[in-house]
């Protein structure tokens, strides 16, 4: 059955490749670049429950290390990769100091604040010269290998997929295990964990430096596929939207992140087009219907149909 | 001999003809009866005050459409929301592209927005039209042939400074203080543009940050360098402090003030009405609120559009007379198509307008472009504050061609 769905799976994520057309080819691309980016997210917030609303100043941090040696420096895409996790792992380990000695709603401003003022730094005069200020900076996609035969549209598709993958599968690794039990023991009682011999500060730091790249991630592929970054690009609203993504996909679940990052891109082109004056409200709207509806997000959803109901002993089914 | 000549003259002439025999079916985005545009603005987020110019394009097409379109077609506006975003444009953009399958965009708002669609669409080439941003950068018709500007760049207000300045005052010795960033540096490229070689000896420049509390120590360092000349590229915040200290310490320079930072309420008021006498700016537009326009045939023409077709716009808003000058560049360059809306003539005729005066703009300032010149507007008239008011002097001023 296992290998049935994974076979599945591999060929209904390769199959727009050759079933759409570029544009909604693009539009896909993103969206899996969101994914990824909640995915980020939904490993700090969901699994280990610190409260993240500044993601948006990682995805800048991955996009910007990814940019600027591409663009001044002439390296090819790949190459920027190690690059961009190495600085986004650094960076987020960075930002898990404070988070030590903040909980819950002020860790949300803390890392709020960063969302708030990346945009800022990245226009400072003292890193202009890297960064491009305003202006931004312009980088040209990779190039598909002539043996491949595929259209730019179609290579980048395949190269987020690829990176997405393989972090999905590190992740969905790596919280399976003995570290993934100890960041959810994280969350659900810290005192107990402790208690258990877990050291809460490298483990919280730790989550926030992984998530971090998984994050970055997701921002060196989006400066790849739209070929330009600038400040403007990362605003505090990313950050918003991706932690919007990660509740409305399923906190704390990674097939939930894909959803997220599909909601990301797809709602609000829905909302505009069923209202082109409101969409904000539209949006709105959506979004509290979801949470009606779906309380514990998409995965919630999936969750309830695929596990079996367990019958506890002495207490009645609802 | 006369043979071939004969063969030459009909072959050219049939080159010549083609354009106009049936391409139109051909053209992408263009069928008998429509003809589709896209845009993109900023319907939400920080910038959505902009968004009343898609409302004012919106509103001039149904006018259009009414009598009856252009060349028997309709015009089909599209604007998307790109909350000035820029890969929320890019993605807009290509939908517009590559869905919608428009012929043409026209006035994205925006420059970082635009800059992450500038390759896009000159690969593509796909006519990138009449930008709303005030950036220099759009009138590069060699590296990008596909995207034209419309309003006058910093740098061509800056030129203008300059060249009054050297018509007045040919020995002056000229302080710039500008903001040091995209815009900012616009004014010390316009100023050099016009002196050239001079600049060395002439200018003295001192800058600022935007973060930065004041700018008085920069106005003081300007002021010792001996210059009689000031010319000012900073946000209104600095502006009014500008106005301020150069008063207060006794400088009388001859002094300019970039057209953004001249607002009455938050410039010339805080920095005090009676300080400021004397100061320059420059204009294009005519302002709806001065009453020697009450009674002007272009602005009552403006004043009757929005009457009937933007019943509930806001007539003190200045990006209606902005829509209104832009939309009517627009509506020029697709009535000079003819009966080709192909791309390739489309960019042509937009590269190709006469001179020609449009309602909302200050009378002898021209739209007007050529192939191998995109500001579209490059005439400005300067403005003096007379301590209650701007008021216009002089002739209008065109900027340096460079």
């Amino acid at each position: 059955m296992k290998p049935l769905l994974i076979a599945a799976g591999l060929a209904l994520a390769l199959l727009p490749i050759w079933a759409l057309e570029s544009f909604h080819l693009f539009q896909l691309t993103l969206a899996v670049i969101m994914a990824l980016a909640v995915l980020g997210l939904n490993i700090v917030t969901g699994y280990n429950g610190q409260i993240s609303l500044g993601h948006g100043a990682f995805f800048a941090v991955g996009a910007y290390a990814t940019a600027i040696p591409m663009s001044l420096l002439d390296w090819s895409f790949w190459a920027t990769l190690p690059v961009s996790a190495i600085v986004c792992g650094v960076v987020g380990w960075g930002v898990g100091f404070p988070a030590l000695r903040l909980g819950g709603l002020y860790l949300a401003l803390t890392t709020f604040a960063l969302a708030v003022a990346v945009p800022q730094i990245l226009k400072h005069k003292a890193v202009e010269a890297w960064t491009g200020g305003v202006q931004g900076l312009f980088l040209l996609k990779p190039e598909a290998p002539a043996w491949l035969a595929l259209s730019p549209d179609q290579y980048m598709y395949l190269v987020a997929l690829l990176v997405a993958g393989l972090c999905y599968l590190l992740t969905a690794n790596l919280l399976r295990g003995r570290i993934g039990r100890a960041m959810m023991a994280v969350r659900d009682n810290p005192t107990a964990a402790e208690a258990m011999g877990m050291d809460l500060a490298s483990l919280k730091t730790r989550t926030f430096a992984v998530s971090a790249i998984i994050t970055g991630m997701a921002g060196s592929l989006s400066a790849a596929v739209v070929e330009f970054v600038a400040p403007d690009s990362f605003t505090f609203i990313l950050s918003i939207s991706l932690f919007v993504g990660m509740v409305v996909g399923g906190v704390g679940s990674i097939l939930g992140s894909v959803f997220g990052g599909l909601f990301v891109l797809f709602v609000p082109n829905l909302a505009e087009a069923i209202s082109r004056s409101a969409p904000g409200v539209i949006y709105g709207a959506i979004l509290i219907l979801f949470l009606f509806i779906l309380p514990d997000g998409v995965a919630g959803l999936v969750r309830r149909f695929t596990t079996k109901k367990r019958i506890i002993p002495g207490r009645e089914t609802s | 001999m006369s043979t071939t000549r004969r063969t030459i003259l009909i072959a050219s002439g049939a080159t010549l003809a083609t354009p106009n025999i049936a391409p139109a079916q051909e053209a992408p985005g263009v069928t008998a009866t429509e003809i589709r545009i896209g845009s993109t603005n900023s319907l939400s987020g920080p910038a959505s005050a902009y968004s009343v110019i898609s409302t004012c394009l919106t509103a001039m097409f149904r006018r259009l459409n009414d009598e009856g379109g252009v060349a028997g077609r309709r015009i089909n506006f599209t604007v998307y929301d790109d909350a000035y975003s820029p890969p929320r444009t890019l993605e807009q953009t290509r939908r517009l592209v590559e869905q919608d399958r428009v012929a043409f965009l026209f006035n994205q708002l925006g420059t970082p927005t635009n800059n992450a669609v500038h390759r896009y669409v000159n690969q593509r080439r796909v006519p990138h039209l009449f930008l709303a941003t005030g950036a220099d950068k759009w009138a590069n018709p060699r590296e990008f042939p596909w995207t034209i500007g419309w309003q006058p760049s910093y740098r061509v207000e800056a030129q203008i400074y300059a060249k009054h300045i050297l018509e007045t005052r040919p020995n002056a010795r000229i302080a710039l203080l500008y903001q040091n960033d995209d815009f900012g540096r616009d004014y010390l490229n316009g100023v050099r543009d016009v002196l050239g070689p001079r600049f060395d000896s002439m200018v003295r420049t001192a800058t600022n940050e935007a973060t930065d509390p004041t700018v008085d120590s920069q106005i003081v360092q300007l002021q010792a360098s001996g210059a009689d000349v000031l010319v000012c590229g900073v946000i209104p915040r600095f502006a009014a402090q500008a106005i301020r200290r150069v008063h207060e310490i006794g400088w009388r320079p001859m002094m300019f003030m970039t057209n953004v930072s001249v607002s009455v309420g938050a410039v010339m008021e805080p920095a005090g009405k009676e300080r400021g006498v004397g100061l320059i700016t420059s204009d294009y537009r005519k302002d709806q609120s001065d009453p020697a326009w009450a009674n002007d045939p272009g602005m009552n023409e403006w004043r009757g559009f929005m009457q009937r077709f933007v019943p509930g716009g806001d007539l003190t808003d200045n990006n209606f007379t902005y829509g209104y000058g832009v939309g009517t560049t627009m509506i020029q360059v697709l009535r000079q198509c003819g009966n080709d809306f192909s791309r390739e003539n489309v960019m042509r005729q937009a590269a190709n307008i006469a001179p020609m005066d449009v309602a909302t703009l200050l009378p002898g300032i021209k739209v007007q472009t050529q192939p191998n010149n995109f500001n579209v507007i490059r005439q400005m008239q300067l403005q003096r504050w007379d301590g209650s008011g701007w008021v216009r002097f002089g002739n209008v001023i065109e900027g340096a061609n460079v």
